[in-house]
């Protein structure tokens, strides 16, 4: 064996672009695109108050004059307002803006919260074992059985049935959502940090911490993520995406964000009142928005598993 | 009989375009197989052995293909034929058997119909007479009670038993040429000498040959009777069996030879062969071998040595004229 | 094969008690339901004497046996809406929601396994490009706004076709079904085919990554190697050993195919089992709620049962046991 000399070793810009993962990334036109939509959708929603043309908060900005405007290249449109307006004269560009920060808030929100969840329980399950273990994983296998939007929806209903009158649906919903959405995630991070914990349970560093005193969680911890990184990427990109779909579900549905602050979702539940007399904009601009950044986190997620599973390409 | 050889390779190249270029699993083999001769093919894993097999049947797996050569059979190309042709070919006239029979065989269908199948493709025979055709296939592999057992599933069976049902399946529409890819080595070592028994018996009793892939030498030595052993994708050296195994020239089949012990030589030591096969990505002009190779002089560093025929032999080593290592 | 069954009997039981402990927990703990059943008016001597009739005074053991032996008998107590038993209100519009799930099931599997074979087979074809590029799509499009896209397209633009409701129903009594009538069909067309995209593109990846996963193995390249033809090789050899776990998703796919019924009849105004729910969550009338889960869950068992009797009939490992000689 030939000792590789410190100097030849090629910096990190020259080791990405030598992966696998580069590679693939830059073969590939569509997910660069992809990534790209991503960016900007993020960035957008990121710094709204500075991208939107209008504050569609703001109440006192905003004028029933204005409302019902279409959009610019139609007839009676308003140049102030590229997408038109919906019933009380809210910008459609800045409220797809705004609504796209709280939807990705609550996919990001819920994801974090599965994802902590589900890691803690699959290592939970996998060291201890026994009765622990069944006992978790029998509840991942029952719930796995239910659609996660059934899911949501219930423990939506019990929370608020739970704490009906205490809090106002305006502070309470993006908790609501993100403790719905998470819960019904967490069970394929569980599964995953599961079959990992199990592996590097027996190994014998695992005995040998224990010997020096450190707690074995703890040390299996740093064992354990390393190997899970690529499957919990994967299928956090993946959540993402199904969080924000199910957040602009059950917005759809009435029991999500409330139209005062309203998330994609809501935009597209206000508007399909109006589908019917003719102001198509107000429903069809958010559902677009929201079509195109779910699929292209999914193109993006998607990519990420054939890249990190080759086998199955 | 023809003097055209029942099958012969030529110069065939088998690339796999890879993201760091090129990946050449085959470079250059030629060989002939005589009608009803047996050539055994040995050489580590990742020398080619399988990959020429499943060129000259057509079955590389793209993006793998044949970049270059030819194979004929009977005197004829097989390797530009179309795909319909190319099925007619397969079975009829070129059968293979796999390594792994637990794998082999299709899980949903029982032994007879599998066998059936397969008769019915090639041969024009009513059902009624391809089931006592693969009757008489079964029995003689040697599956006991096969009349009982036929209508079975293959899950039913043992490794060595189900490896029979591949020979019969391989053999079921007579074809010239067997190609067997390490037949045995998924075997339990008590079945492997039956399993190549069987197989040599059925094929000398139809006169078919035998392309034998295998890394055993051992199972060469007993069932060859010529073999070609191949190297980092090239034949090092071909010849009959008798000849190779007790005069190896080439300085890679002398490590082989050395390292089987045997009873009847009178070796004091396993010789072994230093380092480990190229990589195909990364092999250097020249011989393939020189940098394992303990006799390497300037010349095997720059030019690729071809195989230099020397009567019914030939090795690729620039000092094949004369006895090396002695 | 008498052990399997038993053992998956008793997994069955197992789950359905789990759910059921969950709609009791549910149903008993959020909120209060005397406060739901009674005006503000009553009297708290009142609220009293109907707790002790409702049992909600006994132990919590004996109230949730209670409540699985009501449940077993139909009996999942009084919606809090609309004043009547849950069962009588479950039983009307069940027919509505699984005549939708059903004529969806179909629609995905007819459409599905072709195109997961096709996109397998032909890889690098055009059309298998677009089927994917079609499936992500489909995947990525919430279920509600393709079905507001439809009735937009096909509604309002077109108007060729209803936006909501069942159309003319005809009574048989003790099924009031939609298909027998023009009107039924059409509005169905838009619902069922919402209902079914998102499914369809999930059983067309499965039926492919599958296929992709099949057309690897030593048999399937051992069939080629015999010269078999290749139509015998795709649909016979390997399209069988595909659907063997294509059939165990399917089956749990036609299952949340009902719950996903919940936004569709949502966006469609299908008056199923699924608007109802929906209408429950929004007031918390926690005993639909609870009714719908149990049933669920029992139609997710049932379904499961009959997958694993299909598996039984399909792969010979399983019907007959491992005869190693």
């Amino acid at each position: 064996m030939s000792v590789v000399e410190q100097s030849d070793r090629p910096g990190f810009i020259a080791r990405m672009r030598d992966t696998d993962i580069w590679y693939s990334f830059v073969r590939n036109r569509i997910v660069m695109l992809a990534a790209f939509i991503t960016i900007v959708i993020f960035l957008g929603a990121l710094f709204a108050p500075l991208v939107a043309p209008h504050n569609p908060f703001d109440l006192a900005s905003l004028s029933l004059m204005d409302s019902l405007v279409p959009p610019v290249w139609m007839e009676e449109s308003d140049p102030r307002y590229l997408l038109g307006t919906d019933d009380q004269g809210r910008d459609i560009l800045s409220a797809i803006i705004y609504g796209a920060r709280i939807s990705l808030a609550v996919g990001f929100a819920s994801v974090a919260f599965a994802a902590v969840l589900g890691i803690s329980l699959g290592l939970l399950a996998g060291y201890l074992g026994g009765r622990t273990d069944a006992i978790i994983m029998r509840i991942a296998d029952v719930q796995l059985t239910f659609p996660s939007i059934l899911i949501a929806l219930l423990i939506d209903g019990s929370v608020r049935g739970i704490f009906g009158g205490q809090f106002s649906r305006e502070d309470s919903a993006f908790y609501v959502l993100v403790l719905s959405i998470g819960l019904s995630f967490w069970v394929q991070y569980a599964r995953t940090v599961r079959s990992s914990t199990l592996v590097e349970k027996n190994k014998e560093y695992v005995q040998a911490a224990r010997l020096i005193g450190l707690h074995p969680i703890k040390i299996m911890l740093r064992h354990v993520l390393p190997n899970v990184t690529g499957p919990v990427l994967v299928i956090a990109t993946i959540n993402l995406a199904l969080a924000i779909i199910t957040e602009a579900t059950l917005s759809f549905l009435g029991v999500g964000i409330p139209s005062t602050q309203p998330s994609l979702g809501t935009l597209i539940r206000i508007g399909n009142d109006f589908l019917f007399s003719g102001e198509w904009w107000i429903t069809i601009f958010p559902g677009i928005a929201l079509a195109v950044l779910a699929l292209a986190i999914n193109l993006l997620g998607d990519w990420l598993r054939d890249v990190l599973n080759p086998r199955l390409r | 009989m023809t003097d055209t050889p029942l099958l012969s390779v030529r110069d065939l190249v088998v690339q796999f375009p890879t993201r760091k270029g090129v990946l050449t699993a085959v470079d250059g083999v030629s060989f002939d197989i005589q009608r009803g001769e047996v050539l055994g093919v040995v050489g580590e894993s990742g020398a080619g052995k399988s990959m020429t097999g499943a060129a000259i049947i057509g079955l590389i797996e793209p993006p793998g293909r044949i970049a270059s050569g030819q194979v004929l059979l009977d005197g004829e190309r097989i390797d530009n034929l179309s795909v319909n042709q190319m099925r007619r070919v397969r079975g009829k006239k070129v059968g293979m058997v796999f390594q792994d029979p637990l794998t082999s065989l299709n899980p949903l269908y029982t032994v007879a119909q599998q066998l059936v199948e397969t008769v019915r493709t090639h041969l024009p025979l009513s059902e009624k007479q391809a089931r006592e055709h693969a009757l008489a296939l079964l029995d003689e592999v040697g599956i006991p009670a096969a009349k009982r057992r036929m209508d079975d599933y293959p899950h039913q069976f043992s490794g060595g038993m189900r490896q029979r049902v591949v020979i019969a399946l391989a053999l079921a529409a007579e074809p010239e040429l067997v190609i067997a890819d390490e037949p045995t080595t998924a075997l339990d070592v008590s079945v492997q000498a039956q399993i190549i028994d069987v197989l040599k018996r059925l094929c000398s009793e139809r006169g078919a040959a035998v392309m034998l892939i295998t890394h055993d030498m051992g199972v060469i030595a007993e069932t060859a009777d010529r073999v070609a052993v191949m190297y980092a994708g090239r034949v090092a050296e071909i010849g009959p069996v008798r000849d190779v195994v007790q005069h190896a020239k080439h300085p890679y089949t002398q490590g082989l030879m050395g390292s089987i012990p045997t009873l009847a030589h009178d070796s004091d030591r396993l010789v072994q062969i230093h380092g480990s096969m190229p990589r195909l990505t990364d092999i250097l002009p020249g011989c393939a071998f020189n940098p394992r190779c303990e006799h390497a002089f300037d010349r095997c560093r720059q030019e690729r040595p071809s195989p230099i025929q020397n009567g019914d032999r030939a090795v690729a080593c620039w000092l094949s004229d004369q006895e090396v290592g002695q | 094969m008498l052990a399997f069954t038993i053992r998956r009997l008793i997994q069955s039981i197992g789950v359905m008690l789990v759910v059921s402990l969950i709609a009791f927990v549910m149903f008993r703990f959020v909120g209060d339901p005397v406060d739901q059943m009674v005006g503000l008016e009553t009297t708290i001597e009142e609220r009293e004497v109907l707790r002790e009739q409702l049992g909600l005074n006994d132990a919590t053991p004996v109230q949730f046996l209670r409540f699985v032996g009501n449940a077993i008998q139909g009996d999942f107590g009084v919606s809090y809406q609309f004043k009547r038993p849950v069962a009588t209100i479950l039983g009307e519009r069940m027919p509505a929601t699984l005549e939708l799930a059903f004529v969806s099931a179909i629609l995905a599997l007819v459409a599905g396994i072709p195109m997961g074979v096709y996109t397998a087979l032909r890889r690098d074809s055009v059309l298998s490009k677009l089927f994917l590029m079609i499936s992500l799509i489909g995947v990525s499009l919430p279920t509600f706004l393709i079905g507001i896209l439809f009735i937009f397209l096909f509604a309002v633009v077109f108007q060729i076709l209803p936006s909501f409701g069942r159309g003319e129903i005809v009574d048989l009594g003790w099924w009031r079904t939609g298909l027998l009538t023009t009107s039924g069909l059409k509005a169905l067309i838009l619902p069922s085919i919402t209902l079914a995209l998102f499914q369809m593109t999930l059983i067309m990846r499965l039926v492919r990554s599958e296929m992709l996963e099949v057309l690897r193995t030593d048999y399937i390249k051992f069939c080629r190697a015999r010269g078999l033809r290749s139509r015998s090789v795709n649909f016979g050899h390997a399209l069988k050993n595909t659907l063997v776990p294509v059939i165990t998703i399917a089956g749990l796919q036609i299952g949340s195919l009902i719950a996903f019924a919940i936004i569709t009849e949502t966006v469609f105004q299908w008056p199923g089992m699924g608007l109802l729910f929906l209408q429950a969550v929004q007031n918390v009338d926690i005993p639909i709620m609870a009714a719908y889960l149990l049933l669920i869950a029992f139609l997710f068992v049932m379904i499961n049962m009959a997958v694993d009797m299909l598996y039984v009939v399909v792969d010979p490992r399983i019907r007959i046991g491992g005869g190693e000689e």
